[in-house]
């Protein structure tokens, strides 16, 4: 049966903007949970009110940021579910898992431990309040951890294999899932974006104060505490988002080759295309300026290792869709007859393909009657989109730099005691949005790179959604678009009063002064 | 390893205990929300209530995002077949717990009566809506759903939305709801200042009774009014999770399992006792009252779970296509490793869970909240 392909477009759509939306907060909450542990660590070793204070101020904006974040992960929780239900049924088996784990080990962690944090501080010692803090920290990141883990199955699908009697993968060795490279590298480079983003928000915040000349003491310790993790977390961001790259060029090829828009393989080692503009009509990109050896050093590790291009992975998916129309008979041979020996074989040979059968289900219920036009079409079909690749990439990159040159630049001038220049501030200020920017980009990099696969190689994203009727998708989508908006609407509403109010507004800063000596007041 | 089949019993206990805990430790929370117009009279004592929950209601809902993940890594045929058919009662539940967050968090936020009443209103609707909505989609089960399987087993939907408003779902939509507001005014008696603890307490006995008069009426109405389904031939325990490999027969009676296995009227009598705790203790023994409601809403949730054994989502359509216990699970391989992970985990979080609750124990008084007001 195929799926309404407006009910998949749909579906997409609603979950690109229910993601994106969650990441707008769940990276700066990964990345504040971490300052307000540093911040209040320094607390209970110096006992100096001003670090209780400043951990109590970012925490209000930490409590209105994670209230969203907690509000709009519930809906990602249930999504599979609701709008992809063949895919959670055909990959639940490996999938499922660190989800659940996730629940286990992360949210209940973080989740608990949030009340102390807020409602604690006189009901424990300071030492166990900020034990907790600790432990609430860390359950963001084992969050990211475990999330990632199953995102980085998507992107590269080890350890499962397809078994005809249930019709879904299922594990065959869990470890690889835990240990998956494309994992590993995207958890460092994905919670290293969100400290670089808390960073950057308590320095520019910090930065406005500063310029207008109030909470100075308090603004200054802030942003050199920002200065400081956010240069570590920069650099750990350029330099692990280079391991990301690696990843994916060693996984998903074709990925890699639109976010370079290289149409045709280069001799190895392949230039790296600085700008350009991709064309996807012609299929060759105009006006590019390319460094020589720059791609094939990150891409391959090496100088003898080509890199292929993009016509040369579409006649490569031509060679599978035929492996996979094999493996797909045999699936339905072995469905009558299960002991049927040679479909047997012929199923062990070529399930790898299999996946590849199902791109044609797009096009016809049954791929065993492709012609080989539509083989052509289906091969074709697996070419994301270039010039948004080409283009987010280049931007998250560009942020990338810029951040390590800020938070560099902002750390020379705390070591110097310097913070108050008026140009470094208004550029610490105005860099505010750019982790967003980078971050999100980053995710259509990932994501809408690996299309039109759900999970590469084994399961088309056409045929991984819910059958439902469009009008129910509508409903949802133009649901959620109104409530997601309208709180967008409350949250930045809340945030700018807040941080506007200062920690001088909320009566936090500077602590009422203490009763003068009275030897001074004799004198 | 454990056996395939044990290893299904396992985890079909597991979903039950996380269920029950999800009922137990946020459905006070929904309850309180529900009643903060009703037993909150003014801003101070609508304080006094929010501050009885707000350290830990965060905490609590990870119960049923827990319950959501461990259904997909278990029964992944279950979530797929049961989120994706109910959309819409799906997509007006998620809203209600978007709202919570936000509600609990934003509400003090800004000094406008406007503003907090809104607050108020929403976390009142989301309280509702989300009882209401878990009970009635129970009911359903019971109703069986329309929804069969192609033999690629991709399932498809064969009715509406409003084909769930049938009146037993929505009788177990009221159960719910009754037995949660009185399991919130339980909380609030244990925990809020006594003036408002004592009206909680009365409104606790009369919904404790309402739910017990429903509870009863459902359970008659199963025995006698609805036709219960049986795996028809041999049933293969540990078998293939495809349910297109057994046969089912509609018409035997929901109570079958009961007389089979006599040792399952213990999960009515639980509740049956909660339900009488309430009415003997709430109103003195604050702990003791709101450990009965414990019980009774444990109870309710194994009652239905037994009744329905060992079937988890019966199709009222093609009948052959229902979900049970022996054909809707994960691989073998992954029921193990999640086991053994629970194993590792669940006493770890009922640690700290237990040591937060400890040091926010206590009454929150009026006086306090007068005093200072905390900054969330
Ligand atoms: C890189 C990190 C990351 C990514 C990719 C995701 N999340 Fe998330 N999520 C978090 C990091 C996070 C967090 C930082 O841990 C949050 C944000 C606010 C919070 O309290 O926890 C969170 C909250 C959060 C919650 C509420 C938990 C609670 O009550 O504590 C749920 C149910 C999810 N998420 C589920 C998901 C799902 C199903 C995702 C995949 C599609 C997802 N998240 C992507
Ligand atoms: C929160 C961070 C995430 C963001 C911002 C994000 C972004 C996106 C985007 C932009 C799409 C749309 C691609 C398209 O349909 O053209 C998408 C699709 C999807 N993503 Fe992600 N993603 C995130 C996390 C994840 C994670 C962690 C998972 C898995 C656990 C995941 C699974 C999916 C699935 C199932 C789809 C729909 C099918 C598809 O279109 O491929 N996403 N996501
Ligand atoms: C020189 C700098 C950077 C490089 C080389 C780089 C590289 C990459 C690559 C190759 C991917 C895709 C991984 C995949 O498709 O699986 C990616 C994804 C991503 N990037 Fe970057 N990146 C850089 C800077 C940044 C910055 C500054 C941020 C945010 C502050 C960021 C946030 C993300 C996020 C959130 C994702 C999606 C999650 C993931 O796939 O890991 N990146 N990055």
């Amino acid at each position: 049966m195929i799926v309404d392909p407006e009910v998949v477009g749909l579906s997409r759509l609603q979950f690109a903007l229910t993601a994106l939306y969650h990441f707008l907060f769940v990276p700066l909450t990964l990345g504040m949970a971490f300052m307000l542990a540093i911040m209040e660590s320094v607390y209970v070793m110096t006992r100096r009110e001003v670090w209780k204070r400043m951990t109590q101020f970012w925490g209000v904006l930490f409590g209105i940021n994670s209230a969203m974040g907690v509000a709009t992960g519930v809906t990602m929780e249930f999504q599979f579910g609701t709008n992809w239900a063949y895919y959670s049924h055909y990959v639940g088996d490996i999938f499922g898992a660190p989800l659940a784990i996730e629940g286990m080990m992360a949210f209940f962690l973080e989740s608990t431990l949030v009340g102390v944090f807020f409602f604690g501080w006189e009901r424990t010692t300071p030492l166990k309040h900020l034990i907790a803090t600790w432990f609430m920290a860390l359950g963001t990141s084992l969050s990211a951890l475990w999330i990632l883990i199953a995102n980085g199955w998507m992107q590269n699908p080890v350890g499962a294999a397809f078994n005809a009697e249930t019709m879904r993968m299922e594990v065959t060795k869990f470890s690889d899932v835990i240990f998956n490279p494309v994992a590993q590298a995207k958890f460092v480079h994905t919670v290293s974006a969100g400290y670089t983003m808390g960073a950057m928000f308590v320095m520019s915040i910090s930065a406005w104060y500063l310029l207008r000349g109030r909470n100075i003491d308090f603004a200054k310790r802030s942003m050199t505490v920002a200065a400081s993790f956010g240069l570590a977390a920069s650099l750990s961001v350029v330099v692990l988002g280079d391991e990301s790259g690696y990843t994916v060029s060693e996984n998903q090829k074709m990925k890699m080759a639109a976010i370079e828009a290289m149409w045709e393989t280069e001799p190895a080692p392949a230039s790296f295309t600085l700008v350009g503009f991709p064309d996807v009509a012609k299929r060759e990109t105009h006006a590019a300026i390319r460094v020589p050896w720059l791609m094939g050093l990150i891409g391959t590790r090496s100088i003898d290792e080509p890199i292929l291009g993009i016509d040369a992975l579409v006649k490569d998916a031509t060679v599978r869709i035929g492996n996979g129309i094999k493996a797909y008979d045999a699936m339905l041979v072995l469905r009558e007859d299960k002991n049927d020996a040679q479909a047997r074989m012929l199923l062990a040979a070529h399930d790898k393909d299999m996946g590849y059968a199902l791109l044609l289900k797009r096009f016809m219920d049954d791929p065993r009657k492709a012609t080989p036009a539509d083989i052509e079409r289906a091969a074709e079909s697996t070419i994301p989109n270039v010039p948004v690749l080409f283009w987010s990439f280049r931007l998250m990159v560009a942020c990338g730099l810029w951040f390590i040159g800020l938070f560099a630049y902002a750390f020379w001038r705390a070591s110097k005691r310097r913070l108050e220049g008026r140009t470094f501030l208004r550029l610490a200020l105005w860099s505010l949005p750019l982790p967003w920017v980078a971050a999100e980009l980053g995710w259509i990099v990932a994501e809408y790179g690996r299309q039109p696969w759900a999970i590469e190689g084994v399961l088309p994203t056409a045929l991984g959604a819910s059958s439902l009727a469009p009008g129910q998708v509508w409903l949802s989508i133009g649901g959620f678009v109104l409530f997601y908006t309208a709180l967008a609407a409350v949250d930045g509403y809340l945030m700018v009063k807040f941080a506007r109010k200062g920690p001088d507004g909320l009566g936090m800063w500077p602590p009422a002064p203490e009763p003068l000596p009275a030897t001074a007041q004799a004198a | 390893m454990f056996d395939y089949d044990t290893l299904r019993v396992i985890w079909w206990a597991l979903i039950g205990v996380l269920l029950a805990a999800f009922a137990i430790m946020d459905g006070f929370d929904f309850g309180v929300a529900a009643l903060l117009r009703v037993l909150g009279r003014d801003e101070h004592e609508r304080h006094v209530l929010l501050q009885t929950i707000e350290p830990t209601w965060e905490g609590n809902q990870v119960w049923f995002i827990l319950g959501g993940g461990a259904v997909f890594a278990a029964w992944p045929l279950l979530y797929a077949a049961s989120f994706s058919g109910l959309y819409v009662a799906m997509f007006v539940l998620l809203l209600a717990f978007i709202i919570r967050p936000v509600g609990f968090n934003f509400r003090e936020k800004v000094e406008d009566t406007r503003w907090t009443r809104a607050w108020d209103y929403a976390l009142v609707a989301s309280g509702v809506i989300v009882m209401t909505v878990c009970g009635v989609a129970f009911g359903n089960l019971f109703l069986g759903l329309p929804f069969h399987y192609d033999a690629d087993l991709r399932m498809a939907w064969d009715g509406g939305f409003f084909d769930l408003f049938h009146p037993f779902a929505l009788l177990c939509g009221l159960v719910s709801l009754s037995m949660l507001l009185a399991h919130g005014a339980a909380w609030v008696s244990l925990k809020a200042d006594e003036r408002i603890a004592a009206r909680a307490a009365n409104l606790a006995r009369v919904f404790s009774l309402v739910y017990l008069v429903l509870f009863v009426g459902a359970g008659i109405w199963l025995a006698y009014g609805m036709p219960g389904y049986a795996v028809a031939g041999p049933v293969v325990t540990d078998g293939i999770s495809n349910p297109l490999a057994k046969q089912v027969a509609v018409g035997a009676s929901w109570f079958a399992g009961y007389m089979e296995r006599p040792y399952f009227w213990a999960a009515p009598v639980v509740a049956f006792a909660g339900a009488l705790g309430v009415q003997l203790f709430v109103a003195r023994q604050g702990f003791l009252g709101f450990f009965s409601s414990c019980l009774s809403v444990a109870g309710t949730i194994a009652a239905a779970g037994f009744a329905l054994f060992p079937f988890l989502m019966p199709s009222s359509v093609d009948p052959r296509s229902s979900l049970t216990v022996w054909d809707a699970s994960s691989s073998q391989g992954t029921l193990f490793l999640m086991m053994c992970l629970v194993v590792v985990f669940l006493p770890i979080i009922l640690l700290y869970t237990t040591w937060v609750f400890r040091i926010m124990r206590g009454r929150v008084s009026l006086e306090q909240v007068r005093k200072s007001h905390h900054m969330y």
